[in-house]
């Protein structure tokens, strides 16, 4: 295992509020630089100073952007943690720590390699200023890997030029030093490289290095999106940070005028009135938020759906119940954003994966919003929102054009004759047509979270309000095969009796969201075992007809989500025609995210116990 | 723009405006409230107001919450888009629907229930935020809809019809409004159309939050000898400090004022309201001065009516926020957007 070249898991302990964020994500910039694909992922606590902090990198040649649930390399800069970093370490591993103060009787395992750099010595020999030498010392450590692991100096230098840009040169200068200072103590002290490093390659042209929160900002405003409403909450803040960021650049006039409104709310309640509000008025507009904020909003989600008014609602989800872990994640808010609100409610959602399929959907909820006149989630995770994945480049399409449903306009209500009527069903879709206030005379009408009538006017009629409720259905019903289709890969090559798709075995897995990258290693490693798995990743709900049908051609699929009571299978058994036995829950609920070796091992003890039986 | 209007019969002796239209152009569906309610002549009040000022019906935004009072907007302006929102919600409501158009005239109704209980904290929020609209409170002290409990504005003493006395002190309109900021701050009576009208005028020409505290008797639940929100009550008490005159533009100041008792103040569309002091105490253009003058009146249990405090100066949410002066609706599409997702990703490598 330690001749590992670009296949390996570095683990990074430290303490929040150091500035170890950065030298984390220089690290994980310079390997990408040096062509290698790479994952990063932050655990980070809910404290601005003080409390452990960790950041995983996997360098991975064979592209698996997951964790894979072992540490190859700990470098162990928490005092507080120590003695659980270096446990974590897997036999034949290294440690790196900081020497200036010795841990002989802690250093007790013989089967890791220890390496000893007295960063905290060196620095503070080199610079003068207290809050410098903090610094440096997360930068001595970069120069200390950059040895051992064969890292490029020059990209490392590049990215602080970049960072720090050319008129802060004393800086780039500064952080260089602290560079040599840890590469040449290590270059002095051990052979370098070590068997396990990073060896330069050409895997990585055509992809960028980017977080879901941010490309879900873009997707909003490349979407048209002008209206954003939220209340502050970890981990969806940087949504609306990174959204008004875009805006700031790109929706300004010459006179520096905005062409969009952001409003910090009172709460996620206002936050999600605000939206319905504008969405009423014909504009597109979204909020982010995450469980706490969902539960809050529960009263104009059910408002939005009956009364027909789009609105986006990212959730971005942390782990819950109640304040939870909000620097962790989780995906438990999928039946909540599904079905949330009072009365016969449901809501499409859309799952995306990683941060380029964030941006992709974020953009689609604003048309899919707009064409079925309802809130649409884009149900999102702290692992794709605030972690930095390496994606492939996100494509514009030129043909794109916003579907902005069935809106009458000027003309069309100049020609109505007789008057609007609000939730009439002409195309047979579900789908009524609407108008937007100030437009035209003839187009008022009166929205009501009240019992309406398909005229639109006020109803306590049995029959008038079942019609409007087995419509709203009907339009659900329309949604179901709009939505992004599941992606679905089987395993075999032989192909079905129609010849129209491949011959699926015997097993299926089945996840959403972020499980993506895990279940696909997971799958790869099975197979070379000598296990085959088709495979389905849900991306919307309402789940399109493909997925009763994988469900069906399987004897046995296994669903792998991350929440505690099996929310994903759930949703399955009550929306589709499944016969409950066929699902095997693979649940991973820790507020880490799921690894490759949590479904495999899942998997396997399934089988074994089938077995045994 | 103007519409060609669907012919309709109109009755020859009914004045028309400048528009051409007559007040049953301003009028909406018929109300279901109980007879005699003090909201059914804040309606009418409304309609009087909107017709006068020569408004496009289908340009004004009418909004409400849940309650008695906020079934309201389905009575008045029928060309007009109307939403009835959640039970206090209505200020978040019509935040979101100005951000998007701010073009149009917003004109919330709510509850003392609605406003003072429930949406307390969005009714803050809104004075806070400065969003232009006229936010009526048509205030009767109980909950009309659920049946006559006391709401939040009932006086300390005041009795059900079974005569169990509220203990809580009130919470005023009035004074939580001036005192959050609110640049527009009114309190007017159902039964005095003379005196609300050109409140209501003034409040939907008024660039800000315009709120409006209307004492609304309710005949079913809180009308009898004991409440203080009775018509006969209210009438006694009533305290009328000012009266404000509602001059459109370009229109001459033809009344004659007494000296020292008359303050025009010219409103951001080239109109004026003419503040005229029927009590020389009062300055409503000193908000500490008001808020004193206010005290001192309720402990003589007055209800003490008027503009009681305006501020023609202070910025809209829209100018807050330098908003390009149109609506949002369908201004966000990037014809650059393949140059702007270029340039992110160029950063990202
Ligand atoms: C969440 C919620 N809780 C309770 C209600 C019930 N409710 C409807 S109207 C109302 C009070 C209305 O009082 P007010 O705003 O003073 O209006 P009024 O009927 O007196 O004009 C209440 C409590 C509701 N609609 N929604
Ligand atoms: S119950 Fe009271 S508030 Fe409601 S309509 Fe009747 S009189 Fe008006
Ligand atoms: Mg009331």
């Amino acid at each position: 295992m330690t001749g590992r070249v670009n296949d390996f898991t570095l683990k990074i302990a430290t303490v929040n509020g150091t500035g170890s964020a950065s030298a984390n994500s220089l690290l994980m910039k310079a390997i990408f630089r040096m062509g290698v694909p790479v994952m990063g992922k932050n655990y980070f606590p809910s404290n601005i100073q003080g409390l452990p902090t960790w950041y995983e990198i996997r360098v991975t040649d064979p592209g698996h952007l997951t964790r894979s649930g072992e540490v190859n390399f700990m470098v162990a800069l928490n005092a507080e943690t120590f003695a659980k970093d270096h446990a974590e370490v897997t036999p034949g591993g290294y440690l790196l720590y900081d020497s200036t103060w010795p841990r002989t009787r802690e250093l007790d395992r013989d089967d890791i390699h220890v390496i000893g750099v007295p960063l905290a010595r060196m620095v503070n020999h080199h610079f003068v200023d207290a809050r410098t030498r903090i610094l440096m010392k997360n930068v001595a450590f970069v120069g200390a890997l950059a040895a051992l692991l064969d890292l490029d100096l020059d990209v490392i230098e590049q990215l602080l030029t970049e960072t720090f840009g050319a008129r802060k040169a004393e800086l780039v200068k500064a952080n260089m030093e602290a560079v040599k200072l840890g590469y040449d103590d290590v270059r002095e002290h051990y052979d370098c490289p070590l068997p396990m490093h990073v060896r330069r390659a050409d895997m990585t042209a055509g992809h960028v290095i980017v977080d879901g929160n941010t490309t879900a900002a873009l997707g909003a405003m490349l979407a048209g999106a002008t209206v954003g409403a939220w209340y502050p909450l970890t981990p969806s803040t940087s949504v609306m940070d990174a959204f008004k960021g875009f805006c700031e650049k790109y929706r300004r006039t010459a006179d520096g005028e905005r062409e969009y409104v952001l409003l910090q709310a009172e709460d996620e309640l206002a936050a999600g009135g605000m939206v319905m509000g504008a969405g009423w008025m014909g504009a597109r507009a979204f909020t982010a938020t995450s469980g706490p904020g969902i539960s809050l909003m529960n009263e104009f989600l059910s408002f939005g759906y009956y009364t027909e008014i789009p609105g986006v609602v990212f959730d971005i989800q942390r782990v819950g119940p109640s304040t939870g872990m909000p620097t962790r994640t989780q995906q438990s808010d999928l039946m909540e954003c599904a079905y949330a609100g009072h009365g016969d409610t449901r809501h499409l959602c859309l799952y995306p994966a990683d941060p380029a399929e964030a941006f992709h959907f974020s953009m689609r909820a604003f048309d899919l919003a707009e064409h079925f006149q309802t809130p649409v989630f884009l149900v999102s995770d702290l692992d794709i929102g605030m972690n930095e994945w390496m994606v492939p480049e996100l494509q514009w399409d030129p043909r794109y054009r916003p579907d902005r449903g069935k809106v009458l306009g000027r003309d069309d209500l100049e020609r109505l004759s007789g008057p609007f009527r609000r939730y009439m069903d002409p195309d047979n879709d579900g789908v009524p047509f609407r108008t937007l206030p100030g437009v035209h005379p003839a187009g008022a009408f009166f929205t009501r979270g009240s019992g309406h009538s398909k005229h639109g006017t006020y109803t306590e009629d049995a029959a008038e309000y079942q019609e409007v409720m087995d419509r709203l259905r009907r339009k659900f019903e329309t949604a179901r095969e709009h939505v992004p289709a599941p992606l679905i890969e089987y395993a075999g090559k032989a192909f079905s009796a129609d010849g129209r798709r491949p011959q699926p075995v015997k097993y299926g897995m089945l996840t959403v969201g972020s499980g993506d990258s895990a279940v696909r290693e997971a799958r790869q490693n099975m197979k070379a075992g000598g296990t085959e798995i088709d495979y389905c990743r849900v991306r919307a709900f309402p789940f399109s007809d493909d997925v009763q049908r994988f469900i069906d051609e399987h004897d046995t699929v296994f669903v792998v989500e991350q929440n505690r009571d099996a929310q994903l299978k759930s949703m399955l058994l009550c929306e589709l025609e499944v016969d409950a036995d066929k699902l095997v829950s693979v649940l991973h609920y820790n507020g880490l995210p799921i690894a490759s070796m949590d479904v495999e091992a899942a998997v396997l003890d399934h089988f074994r116990k089938a077995k045994a039986s | 723009m103007s519409f060609m209007k669907k012919p309709q019969v109109h009755h020859a002796e009914l004045p028309v405006n400048g528009l051409g239209y007559t007040v049953r152009d301003y009028e909406g569906g018929m109300s279901t409230l109980c007879a005699g309610c003090g909201h059914d002549s804040i309606t009418a009040a409304l309609i009087q107001a909107c017709w006068g000022l020569d408004i496009e019906p289908y340009r004004v935004a009418k909004m409400s919450g849940i309650g008695c009072s906020s079934k309201t907007p389905a009575y008045f302006l029928r060309e007009a888009h109307g939403i009835n929102a959640l039970h206090g919600r209505m200020p978040s409501i019509a935040t979101g629907a100005n951000a998007a158009n701010g073009e149009l005239h917003f004109l919330g109704v709510s509850g003392d229930g609605d406003s003072l209980s429930i949406g307390f904290g969005q009714f803050a929020h809104a004075i806070r935020r400065n969003v232009n609209m006229l936010y009526l409170i048509e205030n009767n002290g109980v909950y009309g809809l659920t049946k006559g409990q006391f709401s939040a504005s009932a006086d300390i003493g005041s009795t059900t019809k079974r005569g169990e006395a509220n203990e809580q002190p009130p919470i005023d309109p009035v004074m939580t409004a001036i005192s959050l900021g609110c640049t527009f701050v009114a309190r007017g009576f159902s039964g005095d159309k003379e005196q609300l009208v050109p409140l209501i005028q003034a409040g939907l020409r008024h660039r800000g939050f315009a709120m409006i505290d209307i004492i609304s008797p309710c005949v079913a639940f809180n009308d009898h000898e004991g409440s203080t929100k009775s018509y006969a009550h209210t009438r006694e008490y009533f305290h009328p400090a000012i009266h404000a005159d509602f001059i459109p533009p370009r229109e001459e100041i033809r009344a004659e004022y007494e000296k020292g008792r008359a303050m025009p103040v010219e409103l951001h569309d080239g109109s004026t309201i003419v503040l005229r002091k029927i009590d020389v105490d009062h300055d409503p253009t000193d908000r500490a001065g008001a808020i004193a003058y206010l005290e001192r009146h309720r402990e003589a249990r007055e209800i003490v009516t008027g503009l009681l405090y305006l501020e023609e100066e202070g910025s809209d949410l829209h100018a807050n926020n330098r908003t390009v002066p149109r609506s949002l609706v369908d201004i966000g599409m990037h014809e650059n957007a393949e140059a702007i997702l270029e340039e992110f990703q160029a950063g990202c490598r």
